[in-house]
Protein backbone atom coordinates (compact mmCIF):
# COMPACT_ATOMS: atom_id res chain seq x y z
CA UNK A 1 0.00 0.00 0.00
CA UNK A 2 1.18 3.42 -0.52
CA UNK A 3 1.40 5.14 3.01
CA UNK A 4 2.82 8.58 1.58
CA UNK A 5 -0.10 10.04 -0.44
CA UNK A 6 -2.59 8.75 2.28
CA UNK A 7 -4.50 11.97 3.04
CA UNK A 8 -5.98 12.63 -0.68
CA UNK A 9 -7.34 8.74 -1.43
CA UNK A 10 -9.16 8.52 2.45
CA UNK A 11 -10.44 11.67 1.27
CA UNK A 12 -12.20 10.52 -1.65
CA UNK A 13 -13.43 7.42 0.43
CA UNK A 14 -15.22 9.74 2.17
CA UNK A 15 -16.92 11.66 -0.46
CA UNK A 16 -18.11 8.72 -1.59
CA UNK A 17 -19.73 7.20 1.57
CA UNK A 18 -21.88 10.32 1.43
CA UNK A 19 -24.05 8.72 -1.50
CA UNK A 20 -23.63 5.03 0.25
CA UNK A 21 -26.23 5.41 2.92
CA UNK A 22 -25.86 2.13 5.38
CA UNK A 23 -28.28 1.43 8.13
CA UNK A 24 -26.63 0.14 11.05
CA UNK A 25 -27.87 -2.80 13.24
CA UNK A 26 -26.95 -0.58 16.30
CA UNK A 27 -29.10 2.36 15.39
CA UNK A 28 -32.76 -0.31 14.52
CA UNK A 29 -31.82 -1.94 18.39
CA UNK A 30 -31.66 1.43 20.10
CA UNK A 31 -34.54 2.52 18.43
CA UNK A 32 -36.70 -0.53 19.17
CA UNK A 33 -35.78 -0.32 23.07
CA UNK A 34 -36.82 3.16 23.06
CA UNK A 35 -40.31 2.73 21.35
CA UNK A 36 -40.25 -0.52 23.70
CA UNK A 37 -39.71 1.96 26.74
CA UNK A 38 -42.27 4.50 25.62
CA UNK A 39 -45.26 1.60 24.92
CA UNK A 40 -44.74 0.50 28.37
CA UNK A 41 -44.80 3.62 30.08
CA UNK A 42 -47.64 5.13 28.39
CA UNK A 43 -49.14 1.38 28.57
CA UNK A 44 -49.14 0.77 31.95
CA UNK A 45 -50.39 4.32 32.62
CA UNK A 46 -53.04 3.62 30.34
CA UNK A 47 -54.24 0.68 31.27
CA UNK A 48 -54.28 1.37 35.04
CA UNK A 49 -56.60 4.72 34.40
CA UNK A 50 -59.22 2.40 32.17
CA UNK A 51 -58.82 -0.40 34.74
CA UNK A 52 -60.09 2.36 37.36
CA UNK A 53 -62.48 3.94 35.71
CA UNK A 54 -64.19 1.04 33.91
CA UNK A 55 -64.60 -0.77 37.14
CA UNK A 56 -65.56 2.21 39.29
CA UNK A 57 -67.60 4.49 36.70
CA UNK A 58 -70.75 2.26 36.59
CA UNK A 59 -70.98 2.58 40.69
CA UNK A 60 -70.67 6.32 40.69
CA UNK A 61 -74.39 7.92 40.46
CA UNK A 62 -75.51 11.67 41.79
CA UNK A 63 -76.05 10.15 45.08
CA UNK A 64 -72.80 8.16 45.41
CA UNK A 65 -70.88 11.52 45.60
CA UNK A 66 -74.08 14.08 46.82
CA UNK A 67 -75.05 11.79 50.52
CA UNK A 68 -73.02 10.80 53.24
CA UNK A 69 -72.80 6.99 53.63
CA UNK A 70 -75.61 5.49 54.67
CA UNK A 71 -76.01 1.99 56.19
CA UNK A 72 -74.35 -0.15 53.27
CA UNK A 73 -71.74 2.87 52.92
CA UNK A 74 -72.48 4.12 50.06
CA UNK A 75 -71.92 7.83 49.36
CA UNK A 76 -68.95 10.20 50.39
CA UNK A 77 -69.78 13.90 50.26
CA UNK A 78 -68.76 14.26 53.87
CA UNK A 79 -65.06 12.63 52.33
CA UNK A 80 -64.58 14.69 49.68
CA UNK A 81 -65.23 17.43 51.75
CA UNK A 82 -62.50 16.52 54.50
CA UNK A 83 -59.85 16.31 51.01
CA UNK A 84 -60.45 19.13 49.73
CA UNK A 85 -60.32 20.93 53.38
CA UNK A 86 -57.17 19.49 54.39
CA UNK A 87 -55.62 20.22 51.07
CA UNK A 88 -56.67 23.80 51.61
CA UNK A 89 -55.93 24.14 55.00
CA UNK A 90 -52.37 22.22 54.42
CA UNK A 91 -51.54 24.71 52.10
CA UNK A 92 -52.69 27.80 53.73
CA UNK A 93 -50.27 26.63 56.36
CA UNK A 94 -47.52 25.45 54.36
CA UNK A 95 -46.99 27.63 51.39
CA UNK A 96 -46.26 30.98 53.28
CA UNK A 97 -43.99 28.98 54.86
CA UNK A 98 -42.31 27.24 52.77
CA UNK A 99 -41.98 30.27 50.21
CA UNK A 100 -40.78 32.20 53.12
CA UNK A 101 -37.94 30.03 53.92
CA UNK A 102 -36.61 29.97 50.76
CA UNK A 103 -36.33 33.29 50.21
CA UNK A 104 -34.48 33.71 53.33
CA UNK A 105 -31.84 31.15 52.35
CA UNK A 106 -31.65 32.16 48.95
CA UNK A 107 -32.22 36.24 49.37
CA UNK A 108 -31.01 36.99 53.37
CA UNK A 109 -28.86 34.63 55.04
CA UNK A 110 -25.11 34.47 53.86
CA UNK A 111 -24.34 31.16 51.59
CA UNK A 112 -22.07 29.15 53.47
CA UNK A 113 -21.88 26.22 56.39
CA UNK A 114 -25.00 27.60 58.23
CA UNK A 115 -27.59 27.12 55.11
CA UNK A 116 -25.39 24.14 53.31
CA UNK A 117 -26.62 21.96 57.13
CA UNK A 118 -30.39 23.60 56.80
CA UNK A 119 -30.45 22.62 52.58
CA UNK A 120 -29.28 19.04 53.89
CA UNK A 121 -31.74 18.94 56.45
CA UNK A 122 -34.75 19.58 54.09
CA UNK A 123 -33.55 17.20 51.97
CA UNK A 124 -33.02 14.54 53.65
CA UNK A 125 -36.84 14.97 55.67
CA UNK A 126 -38.00 15.34 51.82
CA UNK A 127 -36.56 11.89 51.17
CA UNK A 128 -38.45 10.50 55.06
CA UNK A 129 -41.60 7.47 54.81
CA UNK A 130 -44.23 9.91 55.37
CA UNK A 131 -45.81 7.34 57.82
CA UNK A 132 -42.74 8.75 60.36
CA UNK A 133 -44.11 12.09 60.35
CA UNK A 134 -47.42 10.17 60.83
CA UNK A 135 -46.07 8.57 64.12
CA UNK A 136 -44.78 11.65 64.55
CA UNK A 137 -47.68 13.92 64.13
CA UNK A 138 -49.95 11.39 66.32
CA UNK A 139 -46.95 11.70 69.46
CA UNK A 140 -47.00 15.04 69.74
CA UNK A 141 -49.86 17.04 67.62
CA UNK A 142 -52.87 14.28 68.52
CA UNK A 143 -51.56 13.95 72.02
CA UNK A 144 -49.27 16.27 73.19
CA UNK A 145 -51.08 19.32 72.20
CA UNK A 146 -54.03 17.37 72.99
CA UNK A 147 -55.84 18.07 69.30
CA UNK A 148 -56.87 14.40 69.26
CA UNK A 149 -57.52 12.40 66.24
CA UNK A 150 -58.10 15.54 64.07
CA UNK A 151 -58.58 16.75 60.95
CA UNK A 152 -56.08 20.02 62.25
CA UNK A 153 -53.50 17.13 63.62
CA UNK A 154 -54.09 15.65 60.42
CA UNK A 155 -52.80 19.27 58.72
CA UNK A 156 -50.01 19.76 60.71
CA UNK A 157 -48.68 16.51 60.07
CA UNK A 158 -49.24 16.84 56.35
CA UNK A 159 -47.61 20.55 56.53
CA UNK A 160 -44.33 18.96 57.37
CA UNK A 161 -44.61 16.14 54.93
CA UNK A 162 -44.68 18.83 51.75
CA UNK A 163 -42.55 21.89 53.25
CA UNK A 164 -39.78 20.34 52.61
CA UNK A 165 -40.05 19.96 48.49
CA UNK A 166 -41.91 23.57 48.70
CA UNK A 167 -39.12 24.75 50.12
CA UNK A 168 -36.06 22.97 47.69
CA UNK A 169 -38.30 23.89 44.48
CA UNK A 170 -39.11 27.49 45.09
CA UNK A 171 -34.99 27.72 46.50
CA UNK A 172 -34.54 26.47 43.25
CA UNK A 173 -36.61 28.59 41.29
CA UNK A 174 -35.43 31.47 43.14
CA UNK A 175 -31.88 31.01 42.65
CA UNK A 176 -31.99 31.11 38.52
CA UNK A 177 -33.58 34.65 38.87
CA UNK A 178 -30.94 36.84 36.85
CA UNK A 179 -29.12 38.93 38.99
CA UNK A 180 -28.74 41.67 36.64
CA UNK A 181 -32.50 42.18 37.49
CA UNK A 182 -32.10 42.58 41.01
CA UNK A 183 -28.92 44.58 40.43
CA UNK A 184 -31.02 46.84 37.88
CA UNK A 185 -33.55 47.39 40.69
CA UNK A 186 -31.33 47.72 43.11
CA UNK A 187 -29.25 50.74 41.05
CA UNK A 188 -32.84 52.36 40.55
CA UNK A 189 -32.82 53.19 44.36
CA UNK A 190 -35.28 49.94 45.44
CA UNK A 191 -34.97 48.69 48.33
CA UNK A 192 -34.12 44.84 48.96
CA UNK A 193 -37.99 43.93 50.43
CA UNK A 194 -39.32 45.93 47.07
CA UNK A 195 -36.92 44.25 45.17
CA UNK A 196 -37.81 40.85 46.34
CA UNK A 197 -41.46 41.21 46.07
CA UNK A 198 -41.83 43.41 42.30
CA UNK A 199 -38.75 41.07 41.14
CA UNK A 200 -37.76 38.03 42.06
CA UNK A 201 -40.98 36.22 43.15
CA UNK A 202 -42.63 37.33 39.73
CA UNK A 203 -39.96 35.98 38.36
CA UNK A 204 -40.13 32.90 40.30
CA UNK A 205 -43.86 32.53 40.16
CA UNK A 206 -43.89 29.69 37.53
CA UNK A 207 -41.05 27.34 39.72
CA UNK A 208 -43.45 28.13 43.02
CA UNK A 209 -46.80 27.33 41.20
CA UNK A 210 -44.66 24.25 40.26
CA UNK A 211 -43.94 23.37 43.54
CA UNK A 212 -47.32 24.12 45.04
CA UNK A 213 -49.28 21.52 41.99
CA UNK A 214 -46.50 19.21 43.29
CA UNK A 215 -48.14 19.57 47.03
CA UNK A 216 -51.33 19.58 45.87
CA UNK A 217 -50.65 16.00 44.32
CA UNK A 218 -48.71 15.13 47.16
CA UNK A 219 -51.86 15.81 49.55
CA UNK A 220 -54.60 14.32 47.95
CA UNK A 221 -52.15 10.90 47.37
CA UNK A 222 -50.67 10.88 51.23
CA UNK A 223 -52.47 8.10 53.13
CA UNK A 224 -49.89 6.91 55.94
CA UNK A 225 -49.29 10.74 57.18
CA UNK A 226 -53.20 10.64 57.76
CA UNK A 227 -53.67 7.23 58.98
CA UNK A 228 -52.33 7.80 62.68
CA UNK A 229 -53.43 11.52 63.02
CA UNK A 230 -56.57 12.32 61.07
CA UNK A 231 -59.27 9.89 62.63
CA UNK A 232 -62.05 8.12 60.54
CA UNK A 233 -64.71 10.34 60.65
CA UNK A 234 -67.07 10.23 58.22
CA UNK A 235 -70.46 12.78 59.23
CA UNK A 236 -71.47 16.03 57.14
CA UNK A 237 -69.60 18.71 58.77
CA UNK A 238 -71.83 21.51 60.49
CA UNK A 239 -69.75 24.26 60.94
CA UNK A 240 -66.62 24.93 58.32
CA UNK A 241 -64.83 26.05 61.44
CA UNK A 242 -65.78 23.99 64.07
CA UNK A 243 -65.07 21.03 61.24
CA UNK A 244 -61.02 21.50 61.73
CA UNK A 245 -61.27 20.22 64.98
CA UNK A 246 -63.43 16.95 63.80
CA UNK A 247 -61.99 13.84 63.15
CA UNK A 248 -62.57 13.28 59.18
CA UNK A 249 -61.11 10.59 56.70
CA UNK A 250 -59.70 11.20 53.18
CA UNK A 251 -60.45 9.79 50.24
CA UNK A 252 -57.37 7.63 50.22
CA UNK A 253 -58.39 7.09 54.01
CA UNK A 254 -61.78 5.84 52.92
CA UNK A 255 -60.06 3.87 50.26
CA UNK A 256 -57.84 2.08 52.51
CA UNK A 257 -60.47 1.20 55.03
CA UNK A 258 -63.25 0.31 52.55
CA UNK A 259 -60.73 -2.07 51.06
CA UNK A 260 -60.50 -4.16 54.24
CA UNK A 261 -64.27 -3.84 55.18
CA UNK A 262 -65.97 -6.88 54.85
CA UNK A 263 -69.16 -5.62 56.10
CA UNK A 264 -70.55 -4.79 52.79
CA UNK A 265 -70.60 -7.01 49.65
CA UNK A 266 -69.81 -3.62 47.52
CA UNK A 267 -66.68 -2.64 49.74
CA UNK A 268 -64.88 -3.25 46.26
CA UNK A 269 -67.01 -1.36 44.39
CA UNK A 270 -66.73 1.25 46.45
CA UNK A 271 -63.00 1.39 46.56
CA UNK A 272 -63.20 1.86 42.32
CA UNK A 273 -65.79 4.49 42.67
CA UNK A 274 -63.87 6.45 45.08
CA UNK A 275 -60.67 5.80 43.09
CA UNK A 276 -61.85 7.68 39.78
CA UNK A 277 -63.16 10.10 41.85
CA UNK A 278 -59.62 10.70 43.06
CA UNK A 279 -58.23 10.35 39.92
CA UNK A 280 -60.64 13.04 38.39
CA UNK A 281 -60.19 15.22 41.25
CA UNK A 282 -56.40 15.21 40.84
CA UNK A 283 -57.13 15.67 37.37
CA UNK A 284 -59.10 18.55 37.73
CA UNK A 285 -56.35 20.24 40.06
CA UNK A 286 -53.64 19.77 37.98
CA UNK A 287 -55.53 21.50 35.18
CA UNK A 288 -56.43 24.38 36.84
CA UNK A 289 -52.77 24.88 38.02
CA UNK A 290 -51.46 24.72 34.80
CA UNK A 291 -53.85 27.13 33.66
CA UNK A 292 -52.77 29.16 36.46
CA UNK A 293 -49.18 28.70 35.52
CA UNK A 294 -50.12 30.01 32.27
CA UNK A 295 -51.51 32.90 33.12
CA UNK A 296 -48.59 33.96 35.35
CA UNK A 297 -46.11 33.84 32.41
CA UNK A 298 -47.97 36.27 30.06
CA UNK B 1 0.48 66.70 34.78
CA UNK B 2 -2.98 65.71 35.18
CA UNK B 3 -2.82 66.37 38.54
CA UNK B 4 -1.73 69.58 38.25
CA UNK B 5 -4.85 70.57 35.97
CA UNK B 6 -6.81 69.24 38.53
CA UNK B 7 -5.96 71.01 41.35
CA UNK B 8 -5.54 74.41 39.53
CA UNK B 9 -9.95 73.61 38.39
CA UNK B 10 -10.79 73.01 42.16
CA UNK B 11 -9.73 75.79 42.93
CA UNK B 12 -10.82 77.80 40.32
CA UNK B 13 -14.15 76.37 39.48
CA UNK B 14 -15.60 73.40 42.44
CA UNK B 15 -18.68 74.23 41.77
CA UNK B 16 -18.03 72.75 38.63
CA UNK B 17 -17.00 69.79 39.81
CA UNK B 18 -20.13 66.70 40.46
CA UNK B 19 -18.55 63.90 41.67
CA UNK B 20 -15.04 63.60 43.73
CA UNK B 21 -13.26 60.71 44.51
CA UNK B 22 -10.49 61.36 47.33
CA UNK B 23 -7.74 58.64 48.23
CA UNK B 24 -10.38 55.84 47.44
CA UNK B 25 -8.98 52.73 48.49
CA UNK B 26 -10.76 49.71 47.15
CA UNK B 27 -10.42 45.70 48.55
CA UNK B 28 -12.03 42.50 47.29
CA UNK B 29 -11.12 40.07 50.62
CA UNK B 30 -7.20 40.52 50.72
CA UNK B 31 -7.03 42.04 47.01
CA UNK B 32 -6.51 45.33 46.21
CA UNK B 33 -8.39 46.91 43.84
CA UNK B 34 -8.32 50.23 43.86
CA UNK B 35 -5.09 52.03 45.33
CA UNK B 36 -5.27 55.70 46.28
CA UNK B 37 -7.64 56.86 42.98
CA UNK B 38 -8.24 60.70 43.50
CA UNK B 39 -10.23 61.92 40.70
CA UNK B 40 -12.97 64.84 39.53
CA UNK B 41 -15.37 64.56 37.62
CA UNK B 42 -16.85 67.74 35.87
CA UNK B 43 -20.38 68.51 36.05
CA UNK B 44 -22.01 68.33 32.39
CA UNK B 45 -19.76 66.66 30.77
CA UNK B 46 -18.77 62.97 29.31
CA UNK B 47 -16.23 61.46 30.95
CA UNK B 48 -14.64 57.93 30.14
CA UNK B 49 -12.47 55.49 32.06
CA UNK B 50 -10.76 53.19 30.58
CA UNK B 51 -8.08 50.70 30.99
CA UNK B 52 -7.34 46.97 30.37
CA UNK B 53 -9.59 44.51 31.80
CA UNK B 54 -9.49 44.24 35.92
CA UNK B 55 -7.69 47.31 36.55
CA UNK B 56 -10.45 48.50 38.29
CA UNK B 57 -12.61 50.92 36.29
CA UNK B 58 -15.75 49.41 36.67
CA UNK B 59 -15.30 48.68 40.19
CA UNK B 60 -14.39 52.45 40.82
CA UNK B 61 -17.65 53.76 38.60
CA UNK B 62 -19.49 51.22 40.89
CA UNK B 63 -17.99 52.96 43.90
CA UNK B 64 -19.80 56.33 42.70
CA UNK B 65 -23.52 54.39 43.72
CA UNK B 66 -22.55 52.21 46.34
CA UNK B 67 -23.47 49.03 44.10
CA UNK B 68 -20.35 47.53 45.88
CA UNK B 69 -22.22 47.28 49.04
CA UNK B 70 -23.73 44.06 47.51
CA UNK B 71 -20.25 42.42 47.52
CA UNK B 72 -19.92 41.28 51.05
CA UNK B 73 -15.98 40.86 50.88
CA UNK B 74 -15.43 44.14 49.63
CA UNK B 75 -14.11 47.11 51.95
CA UNK B 76 -13.60 50.89 51.19
CA UNK B 77 -11.56 53.82 52.26
CA UNK B 78 -11.57 56.76 51.26
CA UNK B 79 -14.21 59.84 50.36
CA UNK B 80 -16.52 59.72 47.34
CA UNK B 81 -17.96 63.22 47.33
CA UNK B 82 -21.15 64.06 45.35
CA UNK B 83 -22.36 67.70 44.73
CA UNK B 84 -19.53 67.89 47.96
CA UNK B 85 -21.56 65.71 50.46
CA UNK B 86 -19.99 62.16 51.18
CA UNK B 87 -21.89 59.03 50.18
CA UNK B 88 -19.94 56.63 52.28
CA UNK B 89 -21.25 58.53 55.52
CA UNK B 90 -23.37 56.40 57.81
CA UNK B 91 -26.06 59.02 57.43
CA UNK B 92 -26.43 58.62 53.56
CA UNK B 93 -29.77 57.22 52.18
CA UNK B 94 -28.23 55.15 49.82
CA UNK B 95 -31.71 54.59 47.71
CA UNK B 96 -31.77 58.25 47.26
CA UNK B 97 -27.85 58.34 46.46
CA UNK B 98 -28.93 55.54 43.74
CA UNK B 99 -32.27 57.54 42.09
CA UNK B 100 -29.30 60.46 42.22
CA UNK B 101 -26.61 58.47 40.74
CA UNK B 102 -28.40 56.08 38.10
CA UNK B 103 -26.39 53.28 36.66
CA UNK B 104 -27.04 51.40 32.96
CA UNK B 105 -25.38 48.08 32.90
CA UNK B 106 -23.12 46.24 30.28
CA UNK B 107 -25.44 43.95 28.98
CA UNK B 108 -29.52 45.26 28.69
CA UNK B 109 -31.17 44.12 31.49
CA UNK B 110 -34.90 45.21 31.26
CA UNK B 111 -37.37 43.40 33.40
CA UNK B 112 -39.88 41.06 32.29
CA UNK B 113 -42.56 43.27 32.47
CA UNK B 114 -43.95 45.50 29.59
CA UNK B 115 -42.19 48.59 28.61
CA UNK B 116 -44.21 51.38 30.14
CA UNK B 117 -43.99 48.93 33.87
CA UNK B 118 -40.02 48.84 33.00
CA UNK B 119 -39.99 52.71 32.90
CA UNK B 120 -42.46 53.65 35.36
CA UNK B 121 -40.78 51.11 38.39
CA UNK B 122 -38.22 53.49 39.61
CA UNK B 123 -40.94 56.07 40.01
CA UNK B 124 -43.31 54.06 41.83
CA UNK B 125 -41.13 52.87 43.77
CA UNK B 126 -40.21 56.43 45.01
CA UNK B 127 -44.07 56.78 45.56
CA UNK B 128 -45.55 57.90 42.35
CA UNK B 129 -49.21 56.33 42.17
CA UNK B 130 -51.04 58.91 39.92
CA UNK B 131 -51.63 57.26 36.33
CA UNK B 132 -51.30 60.66 34.61
CA UNK B 133 -48.38 61.53 36.23
CA UNK B 134 -46.69 58.15 35.84
CA UNK B 135 -47.98 58.42 31.67
CA UNK B 136 -45.83 61.80 31.79
CA UNK B 137 -42.74 60.11 32.97
CA UNK B 138 -42.91 57.56 30.96
CA UNK B 139 -43.10 59.64 27.75
CA UNK B 140 -40.44 61.86 29.32
CA UNK B 141 -37.98 59.48 29.77
CA UNK B 142 -38.78 57.60 26.97
CA UNK B 143 -38.29 60.91 24.84
CA UNK B 144 -34.79 61.62 26.91
CA UNK B 145 -33.52 58.34 25.51
CA UNK B 146 -34.86 58.83 21.98
CA UNK B 147 -36.25 56.23 21.78
CA UNK B 148 -39.97 57.10 22.01
CA UNK B 149 -40.72 57.25 18.36
CA UNK B 150 -39.89 53.47 18.25
CA UNK B 151 -41.85 52.78 21.54
CA UNK B 152 -45.13 54.91 21.64
CA UNK B 153 -47.25 51.61 20.03
CA UNK B 154 -45.37 49.38 21.89
CA UNK B 155 -45.68 50.06 25.85
CA UNK B 156 -48.03 47.12 26.64
CA UNK B 157 -45.60 44.74 24.81
CA UNK B 158 -43.04 42.84 26.66
CA UNK B 159 -39.64 44.96 26.86
CA UNK B 160 -37.96 41.40 25.67
CA UNK B 161 -39.26 41.84 22.65
CA UNK B 162 -37.42 44.60 21.54
CA UNK B 163 -33.87 44.51 19.60
CA UNK B 164 -30.42 44.59 21.89
CA UNK B 165 -30.15 48.43 21.10
CA UNK B 166 -33.59 49.40 22.27
CA UNK B 167 -33.44 47.15 25.18
CA UNK B 168 -30.88 49.07 26.29
CA UNK B 169 -31.75 52.31 25.13
CA UNK B 170 -35.06 51.34 27.41
CA UNK B 171 -32.70 50.80 30.26
CA UNK B 172 -31.10 54.20 29.90
CA UNK B 173 -34.95 55.58 29.60
CA UNK B 174 -35.93 53.30 32.93
CA UNK B 175 -32.79 55.24 34.55
CA UNK B 176 -33.45 58.70 33.27
CA UNK B 177 -37.07 57.83 34.82
CA UNK B 178 -36.58 58.31 38.79
CA UNK B 179 -34.29 61.79 37.19
CA UNK B 180 -30.69 61.35 38.40
CA UNK B 181 -27.89 64.12 37.72
CA UNK B 182 -25.92 61.69 36.85
CA UNK B 183 -25.28 58.72 34.90
CA UNK B 184 -23.07 55.99 35.46
CA UNK B 185 -22.64 53.37 31.85
CA UNK B 186 -20.99 50.25 32.26
CA UNK B 187 -19.68 49.66 28.77
CA UNK B 188 -23.12 50.19 27.50
CA UNK B 189 -22.65 49.51 23.87
CA UNK B 190 -20.35 46.72 24.29
CA UNK B 191 -22.98 44.07 23.82
CA UNK B 192 -24.85 46.18 21.05
CA UNK B 193 -24.32 45.94 17.05
CA UNK B 194 -21.99 48.67 15.42
CA UNK B 195 -25.21 50.49 14.79
CA UNK B 196 -27.38 50.51 18.23
CA UNK B 197 -24.05 51.51 19.45
CA UNK B 198 -23.63 54.44 17.08
CA UNK B 199 -27.38 55.75 18.18
CA UNK B 200 -26.07 54.89 22.10
CA UNK B 201 -22.80 57.29 21.69
CA UNK B 202 -25.87 59.86 19.76
CA UNK B 203 -27.88 59.75 23.17
CA UNK B 204 -24.83 60.32 25.07
CA UNK B 205 -24.37 63.33 23.36
CA UNK B 206 -27.51 64.70 23.85
CA UNK B 207 -26.87 63.61 27.68
CA UNK B 208 -24.54 65.51 28.84
CA UNK B 209 -26.30 68.54 28.44
CA UNK B 210 -28.63 67.92 31.23
CA UNK B 211 -26.87 65.22 33.22
CA UNK B 212 -23.02 64.10 34.50
CA UNK B 213 -22.26 61.31 32.29
CA UNK B 214 -19.50 58.58 33.36
CA UNK B 215 -18.94 56.02 31.04
CA UNK B 216 -16.40 52.68 31.24
CA UNK B 217 -15.68 51.77 28.32
CA UNK B 218 -13.32 49.19 26.53
CA UNK B 219 -13.15 51.02 23.19
CA UNK B 220 -10.69 53.88 22.96
CA UNK B 221 -12.27 54.99 20.05
CA UNK B 222 -15.74 55.56 21.73
CA UNK B 223 -13.95 57.47 24.31
CA UNK B 224 -12.53 59.63 21.26
CA UNK B 225 -15.68 60.27 19.95
CA UNK B 226 -18.02 60.54 22.69
CA UNK B 227 -15.47 61.71 26.69
CA UNK B 228 -14.53 65.09 27.29
CA UNK B 229 -12.24 63.63 29.98
CA UNK B 230 -10.56 60.81 30.40
CA UNK B 231 -9.01 58.12 32.88
CA UNK B 232 -6.58 55.58 32.19
CA UNK B 233 -6.47 52.95 35.25
CA UNK B 234 -3.83 49.94 35.09
CA UNK B 235 -3.70 47.98 37.90
CA UNK B 236 -6.46 49.93 40.14
CA UNK B 237 -4.40 53.06 39.85
CA UNK B 238 -5.81 56.02 37.68
CA UNK B 239 -1.98 56.75 35.47
CA UNK B 240 -3.57 59.64 34.00
CA UNK B 241 -6.50 61.53 33.61
CA UNK B 242 -6.69 64.61 31.43
CA UNK B 243 -8.52 66.41 28.80
CA UNK B 244 -9.44 63.04 26.10
CA UNK B 245 -8.35 65.07 22.92
CA UNK B 246 -4.77 66.03 24.63
CA UNK B 247 -4.93 62.48 26.63
CA UNK B 248 -4.76 60.89 23.02
CA UNK B 249 -2.44 63.41 21.30
CA UNK B 250 0.15 63.51 23.70
CA UNK B 251 0.12 60.88 26.65
CA UNK B 252 2.25 61.99 29.30
CA UNK B 253 3.14 58.79 30.81
CA UNK B 254 4.77 56.04 28.72
CA UNK B 255 2.29 53.09 29.86
CA UNK B 256 -0.89 55.22 28.51
CA UNK B 257 0.87 55.81 25.09
CA UNK B 258 1.73 52.04 24.93
CA UNK B 259 -2.13 51.15 25.93
CA UNK B 260 -4.07 53.45 23.53
CA UNK B 261 -1.48 52.48 20.96
CA UNK B 262 -2.34 49.09 21.21
CA UNK B 263 0.81 47.57 22.65
CA UNK B 264 -1.06 45.95 25.52
CA UNK B 265 -4.25 45.49 27.26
Amino acid sequence: MQTVNSPKPSEDVNLLSLHKKRIKVSDIIWRILIYISIIITVGIFAIIILYIIINGINYISLDFFTKAPNDSLEGILPIIINTLYVEVVTLLIAVPIGIGSAIYLTQYVKQGKFVKIIRFCTETLAGIPSILFGLFGYTVFCIMFGLGSSIIAGCLTMVICVLPNIVRTTEETLLTVPKSYKDGALALGAGKFRVIMGIVLPCAMPGILTSIILAVGRIMGESAAFLLTIGTGTKMPKNLFDHIFASGRTLTLHLYYMSGNSSTKDSMNICFGVATILLIMVFILNCLAKLAAKGFRK
Amino acid sequence: MGKKSDLKSKKNKSNDIKVSIENLNLFYGNFWALKNVTLDIPKGKVTAFIGPSGCGKSTCLKTINRMNDLVSSCRIDGKVLIDNEDIYDPKTDVTLLRRRAGMVFQTPNPFPMSVYDNIAYGPRIHGIKNKAKLDEVVERSLKGAAIWDDLKDKLKKSAFGLSGGQQQRLCIARALAVEPDVILMDEPTSALDPISTLKIEDLMAELRKKYTVIIVTHNMQQATRIADKTAFFLLGEVIEYSDTASMFKNPADPRTEQYITGRFG
